[in-house]
């Protein structure tokens, strides 16, 4: 009786022990619903086979350069107003932020006191040529967009623009600020017109004192994105 | 064993062999035959797999949407400025849409399309770079303009030019560094500079009776190279110089500069 009562409790317990894998394997059962090994369902499994493709950046055109000439008026403290010129380049570095470097020359007049004492000259008339140069990071602080009659949208930007560089002016290089703002008009999505006013600030001492003079100008210009 | 080994060989050799002359034929084929226009189009063309592209008219967050694309069109991308992108839809019309709605695109066999945003990754390993800076330059006003070129994370070369502006005297300085940065991943990454160069001095006739010279110079500094955002960084940085002037003693002269840079 003992015997036949532990080969029962035997045939229970591995009957409910046929749930644990070891068992199932270890006595045959279950061999059915075993999982199979993964290569057998490739449906069910990413294929190793197929190499993820690292797609680049497409081959766009990048427009972030623009470069363009300009004129005006400049006004040069003590030595009057004349034509300016001048070429720029421009790198635009996010929707908002650019770097700028432009060069420019304008020409000095005759100061009050060189017309009113006559024939006195302070510089001379080769010294009267300025050239400058300037490094400057600008700022599209008004994005907007201007409507020409029904048809026709134009983009816009104001900008605020500041920088660093030097003038050549009466004789000496000069260590100069320039500050002003500008205001870029889309032609195309390529093609630019600028309205600007910037003020270059330097030291001079010709007239006597040493001063920072107040350099104004304003000027318009085209510039080309490429 | 070994017989086993000299019959793979010929055959491998033989696989080598195919395979070049496939590749050769490949090119030889390519260089035949025009381009397909088709596959530069592929390459231009993107299909929007979010529910919608929205197309603004001015390359800027605040520019009005003015059309929408539907998922599964078509947009070809006509160009790029900064992280906008000029697109025209089947349609014809053309928009700017931001980076972030084109990085949910795809190519045409629905493969996915790299639209990589510059980050700190590209601040670290970006070949690349060119700056401004300004500063004293012992006593003097100096800007600079410098480029440099990564010959890996950490080793860089640069070219600098500067404008030295003073009182008593002005000049140009043109210099050529190496640069090494010890911790490149670093957001704040110092560095190490070592270089030489010559600089260009003219006396202010007016205040001081002197001939303009051409020094030879040799510095050595150190700095910070500080990722800002995108493209950008700020960099600060001391430099000590010498100048080995034909006078008897030559002239040390320390710099100071802070600047802005952006990496390409």
């Amino acid at each position: 009786m003992e015997s036949r009562f532990r080969v029962l409790f035997l045939i229970v317990a591995m009957i409910s022990l046929s749930g644990c894998a070891a068992t199932k394997n270890l006595f045959g059962f279950g061999n059915e619903e075993a999982p199979p090994p993964a290569a057998e369902e490739p449906g069910q499994v990413i294929d190793p086979e197929v190499a993820r493709r690292e797609i680049k950046e497409p081959a766009i055109d990048r427009e972030d350069f623009e470069v363009g000439a300009y004129a005006g008026i400049m006004s040069i403290e003590d030595f009057g107003s004349n034509v300016s010129y001048g070429l720029r380049i421009a790198y635009h570095i996010t929707e908002g932020f650019f770097m700028e470097a432009s060069v420019g020359q304008t020409d000095g007049g005759l100061t009050s006191f060189e017309v009113l004492s006559g024939g006195a000259r302070l510089i001379t008339d080769s010294e009267r040529t300025l050239t400058y140069y300037n490094l400057n990071v600008g700022y599209n602080i008004l994005p907007g967009e201007v409507f020409f009659g029904e048809g026709r949208a134009y983009n816009t930007n104001l900008y605020l623009i500041a920088g660093l560089g030097s003038t050549t002016f009466a004789g000496d290089d000069r260590f100069t600020v320039n500050l002003g703002a500008g205001y870029r008009f889309l032609l195309t999505d390529s093609v630019a017109l600028h309205l600007d006013f910037r003020d270059h600030l330097f030291d001079i001492d010709v007239l006597g004192e040493e001063k920072t003079a107040h350099n104004l100008e304003g000027h318009l210009g085209v510039t080309v994105f490429f | 064993m070994s017989e086993p080994s000299t019959t793979i060989i010929p055959s491998t050799l033989q696989q080598i062999k195919a395979l070049v002359a496939t590749c050769l034929c490949a090119v030889a084929l390519q260089s035949f035959l025009p381009v397909p226009a088709q596959a530069e189009d592929e390459l231009r063309s993107v299909v929007v797999a979010d529910p919608y592209l929205e197309m603004r008219t001015g390359p800027g967050r605040g520019y009005p949407i003015f059309h929408v694309v539907d998922r599964g069109e078509s947009v070809q991308i006509v160009m790029q400025r900064t992280n906008w992108y000029l697109v025209r839809s089947e349609r014809g019309k053309e928009g700017w849409v931001e980076r972030a709605q084109m990085e949910k695109t795809l190519q045409p066999d629905g493969q996915q399309v790299s639209f990589a945003a510059a980050n700190i990754e590209d601040f670290t390993n970006a070949r690349w770079e060119t700056g401004v800076l300004a500063g004293d330059f012992g006593g003097a006003n100096i800007v600079s303009l410098y480029g440099s070129y990564s010959l890996n994370p950490n080793v860089a070369v640069e070219f600098w030019g500067s404008q030295i502006l003073g009182n008593f005297s002005n000049g140009w300085m043109a210099s050529f560094n190496v640069v090494h940065e010890a911790f490149p991943e670093w957001r704040v990454s110092p560095f190490f500079t070592l270089g030489a160069g010559a600089i260009y001095t003219k006396p202010k006739s007016t205040i001081i009776e002197g001939d303009d010279r051409t020094d030879q110079i040799g510095h050595v500094g150190a700095g910070f190279r500080v990722y800002a955002a995108r493209r950008f960084l700020l960099r600060a940085e001391y430099k000590s110089y010498v100048v080995f002037t034909s006078r008897d003693e030559n002239e040390e002269v320390e710099e100071w500069k802070v600047g802005f840079a952006f990496f390409f």
